[in-house]
């Protein structure tokens, strides 16, 4: 008879300390030893992990009340700009924002050393931070200006809320053009010079879930170090399988993204870091690992996928990209992208990750620890995410 | 006269011209090649020895043929704390110095590789490699 369990079986079991509970790595072995219908038997939870530049994130920060009151306008942490078009002593402070005087890219490639997530990184650090805020005073709120020093447990809330997380599996960026390229995927030299992709394949959360059988509204994951949950769809969540071949053969699931959420105060810097690309911006590397419950045979072969079958599109970012010209040079395996070379239109090209695949696995080892300890249970999804089947797409805009 | 310890760098446009015999026939320089390295977009690093009275000259003329000349009293580390062995900097590293290890695809730093062509303190992500005077 078919294995079914549920998440009520499984919580039941970490609670008792008796759950089995695997990285994704270990999963792999497990099913080529023992096949996947045991390994379902005997696998409750199998834990995965990513951490990479993950530019729509940010956080909601209550900076608390002053004496007299003030409505705050405009605020700046550390001098860089965050959003204050919400109630009066709330803020979103976004990864990718900069400072005001930044020379951006007028000196190109400009540095960007110090944005938004540099700045959350110095608050989950508790580094001291240089608040600045403007109001244009009101009855109930008439302080027109503060500046001051904050550190993160000074302030009332500071919640991560990053729209969109976890790319399922990212495009691994080539350059075809003769000028060297400066992308969010680091440097691309010209001519074919190197070859950048950035998902953890075999370990990567939303790879191992590939149709969100289990991963949806309310799951619990390990977010930046600390707990947090799936909360939405991220935006631009457009899961789909490549097509390759006359038979239209199914390759690899891409596309799909997470919206997650978790409380700023119990993340540890070591998780959440504040990333520069040269010529691009500033952006913030994010720590995520998602548990994938074991509930039956399918959703255990899928989690058991190896970087073989796993897939990124090589796409020309020199010329394609920027035009949103449709369609990719070819698909590399996540076993050949880490194998440290590909070929792409003939020539052997190094590959380079931007995705840290030894922080990817320490991540997916912490979060089976916080299993087995018993102190971090699995959240039943209220709803689960779109999948393939759903055909979601990305509409163009026009102008 | 002890050897005075240089780098240059040097753009695929000079890349096929003969520099260095210029530097010991037009101007009396002992060069020792300490590292070089040219790239498949045919960009250059050299670090090398030059001894002789015409340094100044010689160096000079390199300037002059559009040559970056830098003399080598830097070196580049790595902060480990801040690395977070993401692997960005392994595919433009023109010398091999940054590499990553499979399969447990941590970035390891091979000082001795190094020609402190500082691609990779500009490139990290994270501002891990760091220039040492």
């Amino acid at each position: 008879m078919a294995i079914e369990k549920s998440y009520a079986e499984i919580n039941a079991k970490i609670k008792e300390g008796k759950a089995v509970v695997v990285t994704a790595e270990e999963l792999i072995s497990i099913v080529e030893e023992k096949g996947v219908e045991k390994a379902t038997e005997e696998v409750d939870v199998v834990t995965t992990g990513t951490f990479a530049p993950m530019c729509s994130s940010g956080v909601f920060l209550n900076l608390g009340h002053t004496t007299p009151k003030i409505k705050m306008h405009k605020v700046w942490l550390n001098n860089v700009p965050a959003y204050g078009g919400i109630a009066a002593v709330d803020a979103y402070l976004g990864a990718t924002a900069l400072p005001d005087d930044d020379p951006l890219n007028s000196n190109y490639p400009g540095e960007f050393k110090y944005g938004g997530g540099h700045v959350i990184e110095d608050l989950v650090a508790r580094r001291p931070v240089r608040l600045r805020a403007q109001g244009y005073g009101t009855d109930c709120y008439p302080r027109r200006e503060i500046e001051t020093n904050i550190t993160l447990d000074d302030i009332n809330e500071a919640i991560l809320f990053n729209p969109r997380n976890a790319y399922q599996s990212y495009n691994c960026g080539v350059n075809l053009t003769s000028r060297t390229v400066y992308t969010y995927l680091g440097m691309l030299k010209p001519n074919l010079g190197n070859a950048h992709y950035s998902t953890s394949g075999q370990l990567s959360p939303l790879l191992k879930d590939p149709d969100f059988s289990t991963i949806g509204v309310g799951t619990r994951i390990f977010l930046g170090g600390g707990i947090g949950y799936v909360v939405w769809n991220g935006t631009q969540h457009f899961p789909e399988y490549f097509l390759t071949g006359d038979n239209g053969e199914q390759k690899g699931p891409a596309g799909g993204t997470l919206s997650v959420l978790g409380d700023l105060k119990q993340m540890k810097p070591e998780w959440l870091v504040g990333t520069s690309y040269l010529g691009y911006g500033a952006t913030l590397s994010v720590g995520i690992g998602v548990p994938i419950p074991i509930l039956n045979e399918q959703i255990c072969r899928n989690a058991a996928v190896k970087d073989e079958d796993l897939y990124a599109p090589v796409i020309d970012y020199g010329e394609a990209y920027p035009n949103a010209k449709p369609g990719y040079i070819r698909l590399a395996s996540y076993a050949e992208l880490k194998s440290g070379k590909i070929i792409v239109n003939g020539k052997e090209v190094p590959t380079a990750p931007l995705s840290s695949y030894p922080r990817a696995r320490k991540i997916a080892a912490l979060l089976k620890e916080w299993i087995n300890t018993g102190e971090f249970t699995l959240g039943e999804p209220s709803q689960l995410l779109p999948s393939a089947a759903e055909g979601l797409k990305g509409k163009p805009l026009k102008g | 006269m002890s050897p005075k310890r240089i780098v240059l760098r040097f753009d695929a446009t000079i890349a096929d011209q003969p520099i260095i015999y210029r530097l010991v026939s037009d101007y009396g320089l002992v060069v020792n090649i300490l590292k070089a390295n040219v790239n498949p977009q045919k960009e250059g690093t050299m670090v090398m020895e030059i001894t002789g009275e015409k340094n100044k000259e010689g160096l000079e003329y390199l300037r002059q043929q559009g040559v970056q000349v830098h003399t080598l009293t830097e070196n580049i580390t790595r902060n480990e704390k801040h690395c977070t062995s993401c692997g960005a900097c392994t595919a433009i590293c023109p010398s091999g110095a940054l590499y990553l290890e499979r399969p447990s695809m941590d970035v390891h730093f091979d000082s001795d590789q190094c020609v402190v062509c500082h691609l990779c303190t500009k490139i990290c992500p994270v501002k891990a490699m760091e220039v040492r005077f």
